[in-house]
């Protein structure tokens, strides 16, 4: 698989810069994204975290084009160093190919009364030509590759004949099967059981380093991203809030929040007498107060600079964070129990 | 006087769907003020058990006693009915489906209250002022149809209106699950300080151990239908001995976790049930 030329440059392979994106939302163009950028080098994986209406998942379909209807996008989203937002038809499903997503509920993206063979397979048919019978051994080898027994019979086999845990692997093999360079991965185990995720964490991270995909890891979960992501993405209402190396990220982070969203989980190895809840609930960025700090509000630490204007993101030991606060703060804030 | 000292008393329970056993001759006890966990995985029977205890169900096998009285079958009137509902609440994973999308938050506690109790309406208002206080629904939420409410206040009102029947045990089925983390903590800080003040049993239903270890005392672990472990919350989860607990306790993603698919091959889980 060859990474694209820019990447081989020291380039990002992915470079999404000052996203914004707005949605028709009860009528009303709204705003769900703001100023968003991330970079993403090849072979890399990048967790990207947030609560409900954090726009991580946005983040995802905005890279991939797959916005509603009616969403307004300003921003450059460059991916090989080629600029995507105005792509279409042909260069846009090549594009897909090299820009693969897999979704939280198989079950929903995939044509339930078409065999697994045929829909894993149309890509490889129609975009790349590969004849039907090439396309069916390849995709065989792949479902041998995710650890799906008897493939050549699953092939024949409809999604409903899957369980949930099985289809995730189907849609994986799918995915890889167009040689993509980055896996954009929205919440991909969070429908399945604690085992079923563990094993398809594993299959996700060994075929990644096996054929040096890079990954966009989208997730609710702090601990799961931070242990198999190089790096972490946290966002809030909207906005990128701070981006740290994941070993990092529990032990010594920059911003208020993840250090708040780590000490509110409930810790396996002890009870505690109260967990330190936030207060508040998580907002979109339409619903964040204006020209302030987004978390303010629910924030232990907010001072009167915090709502003078919207922090910039600041560099600070390898990391981003977008905290006025941030270096008075540091070694301050609260660290998750080990 | 430990037999009738249990809250909750299940013994020998199995559930049979056709040739399916869902739940395989299950016995636990749940004493007083103390919590459980039930915890699985999908297909493991813990929802089957909840639902038997509240009576959604009807077991195939065996028996189950809340505050001293039979449950396993079916309740002969509404008087019957209305006393097991002041034994046993439950309350759901999603609270966008388990409230009424036309009842307010007080309506739908002051149901529970004039059923339960027959109160007269100032006590009852009364009454839901202080559940509300106790979930920490303000004024205005209290008045509001479901469709206003977020997911965590949503789930503050369904739990206030389990309270409203002063049950005994309440079973908590994935009841925090589908919440946002930092709301998921609000929500089991609230559980923690109800249990101080009312004394009611949990009975928690749930596949995240994070959340087991803060919310119960003891816990149990089911596998396909069987019991396949049994102790003190922390033991099982420190020093889990079943196969399967095992498994499900390193499958827990943590600082340093590499997920490998060897050391994850299902391990041989025929072992012993304990």
């Amino acid at each position: 698989m060859s990474a694209p030329a820019a990447a081989a440059a020291g380039q990002p392979l992915l470079d999404v810069d000052g996203l914004t994106v707005l949605l028709p939302v009860e009528g009303q163009q709204r705003e769900v994204l703001r100023d968003v950028s991330l970079q993403i080098r090849a072979g890399e994986a990048v967790g990207l975290v947030g609560e409900s209406g954090s726009g991580k998942s946005m983040t995802a379909r905005a890279i991939d084009r797959l916005l509603p209807k009616g969403a307004q996008v300003r921003g450059q989203i460059r991916f090989g160093g080629r600029e995507v937002t105005d792509l279409a038809g042909a260069e846009l499903r090549a594009f897909r190919n090299k820009v693969a997503m897999i979704f939280q509920d198989p079950r929903a993206h995939v044509n339930p009364v078409r065999r697994i063979g045929d829909f894993m397979t149309e890509a490889l048919r129609t975009n790349l030509g590969v004849p039907a019978a090439d396309a069916q051994q390849r995709a065989a080898d792949m479902l041998a590759q995710v650890g799906i027994d008897e493939p050549a019979r699953r092939l024949r086999q409809y999604p409903h004949e899957l369980s949930g845990g099985m289809l995730q692997r189907v849609m994986i093999a799918a995915a890889l099967l167009t040689e993509p360079a980055l896996l954009l991965a929205d919440e991909p185990t969070t429908a399945l059981d604690v085992t079923t995720q563990a094993e398809v964490m594993a299959i996700l991270d060994e075929l990644r380093h096996e054929y040096g995909l890079a990954m966009l890891f989208i997730t609710h979960d702090l601990e799961l991203a931070a242990a198999i992501c190089d790096r972490t993405i946290v966002m809030y209402a909207g906005q990128v809030v701070e981006v740290r190396r994941s070993e990092l990220l529990h032990s010594d982070p920059l911003h208020p929040y993840t250090a708040a969203l780590a000490a509110a989980r409930p810790d396996i190895a002890q009870q505690s007498r109260r967990l330190r809840a936030i207060p508040g609930r998580p907002l979109s960025a339409f619903e964040a107060p204006p020209g302030e700090c987004a978390f303010a509000p629910r924030c232990a630490h907010a001072r009167e600079a915090c709502l003078a204007a919207v922090p910039e993101l600041v560099a600070l030991d390898g990391g981003l964070s977008r905290c006025v606060r941030v270096t008075e703060l540091r070694g301050q804030l609260e660290a998750a129990h080990a | 006087m430990p037999e009738s000292a249990a809250v909750l008393e299940v013994s020998g329970l199995r559930k049979e769907f056709g040739s399916l056993v869902a739940v395989a001759d299950v016995s636990f006890r749940v004493l007083p003020g103390r919590s459980l966990a039930i915890v699985g995985e999908s297909g493991s029977g813990k929802t089957t058990i909840a639902r038997m205890i509240v009576g959604l169900e009807r077991p195939t096998r065996g028996t189950i006693t809340a505050c001293g009285r039979d449950r396993s079958r079916p309740a002969r009137s509404a008087r019957d009915r209305r006393r097991r509902g002041g034994e046993v609440q439950i309350v759901f994973q999603d609270p966008y489906t388990s409230l009424d999308p036309r009842q307010t938050a007080e309506r739908a506690i002051d149901e529970v209250l004039r059923l339960h109790h027959g109160w007269p309406a100032d006590r009852r208002r009364a009454r839901i002022d202080e559940l509300a206080e106790l979930v920490g629904l303000d004024a205005r939420q209290v008045r509001a149809l479901p469709r206003a409410l977020s997911g965590g206040q949503r789930q503050r009102v369904a739990i206030a209106r389990a309270l409203a029947a002063q049950p005994q045990i309440l079973i908590l089925d994935e009841s925090v699950a589908a919440l946002d983390v930092s709301i998921q903590a609000q929500v089991l800080n609230l559980l923690a300080d109800i249990r101080d003040e009312t004394s009611v049993s949990y009975v928690l239903i749930s596949h995240d151990l994070a959340v087991v270890r803060q919310l119960t005392d003891d816990a149990i672990v089911m596998h396909r239908g069987q019991l396949v472990e049994r102790g003190p919350t922390a033991r099982v989860l420190d020093d889990p001995q079943h196969p399967y607990t095992k498994r499900l306790r390193a499958s827990v993603p943590r600082p340093g976790w590499k997920p490998s698919r060897r050391q994850l091959a299902p391990a041989n889980l025929k072992g012993e049930p304990s």
